[in-house]
């Protein structure tokens, strides 16, 4: 079990990650989420005593990383693509590796499989593609056999299909008792593949809680409206109770909106509708909502406009991933 | 710390630049020593008398150290430097998190490694060198010449110490390669042909260590080899402790 607890660090006047406290949960994959900048990968680094908090602890099984005997066979981890000297080959980086923390010299040969590397194992990482390089840290991360593993944005700069093999991977050593702590800035990507999120912005604590958990609490439904008569399906509305906000792109949506009833409004007042839709926002936008206070590099235009730049996938796409797993 | 070291060698033993330096080190020192001695034996009898009679057989064939020391500080600023050029730095660590017990394993390899390399350099070196001194040659069984041939081969390991200190201090390549090369290169030549300065110039590591691997010495320096081995081995180790200081404290 890993414990972070008040994880504090300070770069100057600057907090990157702020009284930071959660418990990774065993035996699942645990999604940690947050806007670039967000101290995710600085949190990370802490963890394997890499970078030296500013007060807090990091706790693994009751141990700080540092004082863990042959590490590797406990918390494998990714931290980025390419962490390889480019002048060596697959096969010998993995090789120093394994000598250091006396794992046998066979399980080289084993993750290299495992990750689809064999063939290319005596060729110089230099000439390696990101998507390889990414495939040789993770073997990296296995070749201890650990009961841990700690990815930082694995999917980074991989194929579609590396993605999905990455995303299968995580899954299957989740599925065999490991404990899978994978950092991400995209939520559609913990979405698929995550049990449990912690999320995080600017460094500081957002949510901590059962994948479910954060689905059923943001996301936001409503249904759409387009009419040629807009103030007379106003009118209609609120003498009904129904409050309805414009959307900016020339529709109306009804927060929670019962759909039937709406339709049976507009026939008996005779409004003509030309959309009456039922609507999901996605997690990405329940994602944005919840960081937007929290984005060190804001954008020009204000970070948040919710449903209304983009078309709300279907509630079916998005729950179809996760809904599955569960 | 058995698997540490041996993982260390592992990574020495797996790139080419350190086969390329340390056979550049072997090369080049041989090579100019050579030369240096066989010009010296042609030209003996219009070098001046002061010359002739303070003539060092042995520190003369050891004259390549001067260029051939710049290969090895090369290679010994490597074999740091490039752990933090390719971000494998967090990778080492995160395979063996107790930097101390990483960085002495790091110092041993670089000493066991070097120290073959410098025996080799040093005994080639002074039997070709004496080899082209013919009749103004020297013998290893002559009072001080064995000592200064091992003189050599110790300077040289601690010089690579040194660098690997200052390379754990600085941990990029090029400054450490630019505060380096310059020092052994120009900076302690120069300042020890200025007047008073060189009487502190005269405890630099490489003024040091020529005391250590020459059999008369220079006259000027008022110390003689134990005392030069003692200097090489103050500057080492000081770099490589403060090296390690600096390592233990720092973010990877």
């Amino acid at each position: 079990m890993i414990e972070v607890n008040e994880l504090t660090k300070r770069y100057g006047d600057k907090l990157a990650v702020d009284h930071l406290s959660f418990t990774i949960p065993q035996g699942v994959v645990t999604g940690f989420l947050g806007p670039n900048g967000a101290g995710k990968s600085t949190t990370m680094r802490m963890m394997l005593d890499l970078d030296r908090p500013t007060s807090g602890s990091v706790r693994i099984d009751g141990k700080q990383y540092g004082q863990l005997h042959e590490p590797l066979k406990y918390i494998g981890a990714l931290l980025e693509a390419k962490a390889v000297h480019p002048g060596r080959t697959a096969y010998n980086h993995l090789l120093w590796l394994a000598a250091s923390n006396r794992i046998p010299t066979r399980r080289v040969d084993e993750v290299l499989a495992l990750v689809g590397l064999t063939a290319v194992a005596k060729k110089r990482s230099g000439g390696f593609s990101l998507g390889m390089g990414q495939r040789l840290g993770i073997a990296a991360a296995l070749l201890g056999d650990p009961k841990i593993l700690m990815f930082d944005e694995p999917v980074n700069g991989l194929d579609p299909e590396g993605i999905i093999w990455v995303r299968n991977l995580m899954k299957s050593l989740a599925a065999e008792g490991r404990t899978v702590f994978v950092s991400s800035h995209l939520m559609s990507e913990m979405a698929l593949t995550a049990d449990h999120l912690i999320v995080i912005g600017l460094g500081r604590l957002l949510a901590d809680m059962p994948m479910n958990e954060f689905i059923d609490r943001n996301s936001r439904s409503f249904v759409r409206l387009r009419t040629p008569q807009p103030e007379r399906l106003l009118d209609m509305l609120s003498a009904n109770g129904i409050t309805a906000l414009q959307d900016g792109a020339g529709a109306w949506e009804v927060e929670d909106g019962d759909m039937a009833r709406i339709g049976d409004l507009a026939a008996e007042h005779g409004v003509a509708l030309h959309e009456l839709s039922p609507q999901r926002a996605s997690l990405e936008e329940a994602f944005m909502r919840m960081t937007a206070e929290a984005v060190e590099y804001q954008t020009g235009a204000p970070a948040l406009q919710p449903a209304q730049q983009q078309e709300p996938e279907p509630a079916a796409a998005w729950g179809a991933g996760w809904k599955k797993e569960s | 710390m058995f698997p540490v070291l041996l993982s260390e060698w592992i990574k020495v033993r797996t790139v080419r630049s350190t086969f390329i330096t340390l056979l550049l080190t072997l090369v080049v020192t041989v090579g100019l020593g050579a030369v240096v001695c066989a010009v010296l034996a042609s030209t003996w009898d219009t070098q001046p008398a002061a010359e002739r009679a303070n003539f060092d057989a042995t520190g003369s064939s050891f004259s390549g150290i001067a260029l051939g020391q710049l290969a090895l500080i090369v290679f010994a600023v490597l074999i740091v430097t490039s752990e933090y050029s390719t971000g494998m730095i967090r990778a080492t660590l995160g395979a063996v998190p107790q930097r101390l017990t990483l960085m002495l394993a790091k110092v041993l390899t670089v000493v066991g490694l070097v120290g073959v390399v410098s025996l080799l350099t040093a005994f080639i070196s002074f039997f070709l060198g004496q080899a082209l001194l013919g009749s103004h040659r020297t013998s290893i069984s002559d009072p001080g010449v064995t000592r200064a041939v091992f003189g050599m081969a110790i300077y040289m390991t601690l010089l690579a110490l040194l660098s690997v200190g200052v390379a754990f201090m600085v941990r990029r390549p090029i400054p450490a390669l630019a505060i380096l090369m310059p020092f052994f290169f120009l900076i302690s030549p120069i300042l020890n042909a200025v007047p008073k300065v060189k009487n502190v110039a005269h405890f630099f590591p490489d003024v040091a260590g020529r005391q250590l691997y020459s059999v008369h010495g220079n006259t000027d320096v008022p110390y003689g080899p134990t005392a030069g081995f003692f200097i090489v081995l103050a500057w080492s180790l000081g770099c490589v402790v403060i090296g390690y200081l600096l390592f233990a404290r720092r973010d990877a």
